[in-house]
């Protein structure tokens, strides 16, 4: 905490999302003074769970390395909660489940919290790959056996394999870079998240034509156009906290906006084929804890592998 | 000691299962009166118990199997922390018929003059697809208690999260409904009340 607290780049960072917060606050209630509609009171919603995302970010980075991983667990565990709650499972799924919920995505965040990169890697898309249909089929129900199979698979790819690179960020070993890995981790949360938001307000402001209308009704070439452009200059002009540099930091930025659009347009998909709008209710005017981390599942194992790749 | 459990049993209940509670035309407060839903889970009660705001949660008793919830932790569960009727449906099923107790008497005793009770009129466990035809239970108990409110609840997906035959929960968001409150009309027969009840939990449905 106290290493945390001396950082001044880590600060200089807070300090920035506590202005932006601020700044959105202040604009969502003067809109809301001017105009009253659905949209407005939604906008203001957002930005209060903005408050309590950001302010829950921020604690669990301060307990150091550790609470980051505990609040990526709790994350995945709900969002594979939200999941499985769409997806047609049958009674003799079950110890399946019972193993992927309570054995195999502890697993996965013990190995991020020791450090066990060699394991962490494979122990999803290896080992729990080959465990669910066996134990799936051990069960003997074939109905639909290869659609279950699978549809629990993707689960634990999306919500846990994924999320969980975000927080093993803080295992790679960075030549000069020791010991400031949180700043990575805020760097790839504040330019998926801004990139979210930027989408949506040139969206808003400027969307004419729709992407790809059946899948995701609000996102718009303007919105993505804009969103990439803007949150690229944003990963950009925060160069100075992480290992890149400038230019590299934009390309950084622009992999992380363009893998967090397909992200959201994905699972958007996948609410689609399911019939929902949002995949739960648990944060206010978001939806569901999946509908605010689509973007950061696509995104984070690739800035990880990246970052892996040519910086370590 | 009883408060602290009850508030754990609130939260895993809660992780388990979220806490998605929907209200269409009935607000909770100490009134006693008669929850009835569609049975598909040894954990319904729990979810619906945990769905009511804690000054109404202690007044409102859970009917439940006394072969299921009086073994081990579960009987100190169900007697101390959930203060539940327990229906002894295997001990009087050997008892010939003119020795057997009317379980309306048991659940009249756990009224009383404050409780409000949780029930569930199929009087078994279904697959979560289907609602049963109820028993007359719930018509019966109208009857004996006309000043009470029978308020129909329908679980969702709460099958998912333990099925028949298992013993560990797993999580999936369930929901719980609570529809508008209704009584047995005067002079209405006992089917038709029945087939009213359980249209008013396949009502919630749709929600």
């Amino acid at each position: 905490m106290v290493t945390f607290l001396r950082d001044r780049e880590t600060l200089w960072l807070f300090g920035g999302i506590l202005a932006v917060l601020l700044v959105a606050t202040i604009i969502g209630q003067l809109l809301r003074l001017r105009i009253r509609n659905a949209v407005i009171d939604n906008l203001n919603a957002r930005i209060r769970a903005w408050w309590v995302m950001s302010a829950v970010f921020a604690l669990s980075l301060l307990t150091g390395g550790i609470g980051s991983v505990i609040l990526f667990a709790l994350l995945s565990f709900f969002a594979l909660r939200e999941f499985i709650t769409l997806t047609p499972t049958r009674p003799a799924d079950h110890a399946a489940l019972f193993w992927v919920f309570f054995v195999i995505t502890p697993l996965q965040y013990w190995l991020v919290g020791i450090q066990w990169y060699g394991l962490f890697a494979v122990l999803i898309p290896v080992y729990a790959f080959l465990f669910i249909p066996s134990r799936i089929a051990m069960s003997g129900d074939a109905q639909g056996f290869l659609e279950r199979s699978a549809k629990i698979q993707w689960g634990l790819m999306v919500c846990v394999y994924c999320v969980s690179h975000a927080p093993a960020l803080l295992m790679l070993h960075i030549p000069g870079f020791e010991g400031k890995n949180a700043r990575l981790l805020l760097f790839l949360v504040v330019v998926v998240q801004m990139s979210d938001v930027l989408q949506y307000v040139w969206g808003k402001l400027a969307g004419r034509h729709k992407i790809a209308p059946v899948i995701s009704p609000n996102k718009t070439w303007e919105g993505f156009i804009g969103g990439v452009a803007t949150a690229t200059l944003l990963g950009a002009s925060l160069w100075w906290a992480t290992p890149f540099s400038m230019q590299q930091a934009a390309g950084m930025a622009l992999v992380i906006t363009i893998m967090g659009f397909l992200g959201g347009l994905t699972m958007s998909a996948i609410k689609r084929d399911s019939g929902v709008k949002d995949y739960g209710s648990l944060i206010e005017g978001h939806g569901g804890v999946l509908d605010r981390i689509d973007s950061l599942c696509f995104a984070g194992p690739i800035f990880f592998h990246l970052t892996r790749y040519f910086f370590t | 000691m009883k408060r602290a459990i009850a508030a754990g049993v609130v939260g895993i209940a809660r992780v388990l299962a979220g806490g998605n509670v929907r209200r269409i035309g009935f607000e909770p407060d100490e009134r006693q009166r008669i929850y009835f839903a569609n049975h598909t889970s040894h954990l319904d009660f729990v979810l619906v118990w945990s769905a009511l705001p804690r000054a109404v949660r202690v007044l409102t008793r859970p009917v439940a199997a006394k072969d299921y919830w009086e073994r081990g932790l579960r009987r100190y569960l169900a007697r101390e922390v959930f203060n539940a009727v327990l229906v002894d449906r295997v001990g009087q099923a050997i008892l010939p018929a003119s020795q057997r107790e009317d379980p309306i008497h048991v659940l009249l005793e756990g009224l009383g003059e404050r409780h409000s009770l949780i029930f569930f009129p199929e009087g078994t466990r279904g697959d979560g697809t289907q609602i049963a035809q109820f028993k007359s239970g719930l018509y019966r108990l109208g009857k004996e208690r006309p000043d009470l409110e029978l308020v129909p609840v329908y679980i969702d997906n709460l099958n998912r999260v333990l099925p028949k035959g298992e013993f560990v929960p797993v999580p999936m968001l369930a929901s719980v409904s609570f529809g508008a409150p209704m009584r047995v009309e005067n002079g209405e027969e006992k089917p038709d009340f029945l087939d009213r009840a359980r249209r008013a939990i396949l009502e919630l449905r749709r929600w």
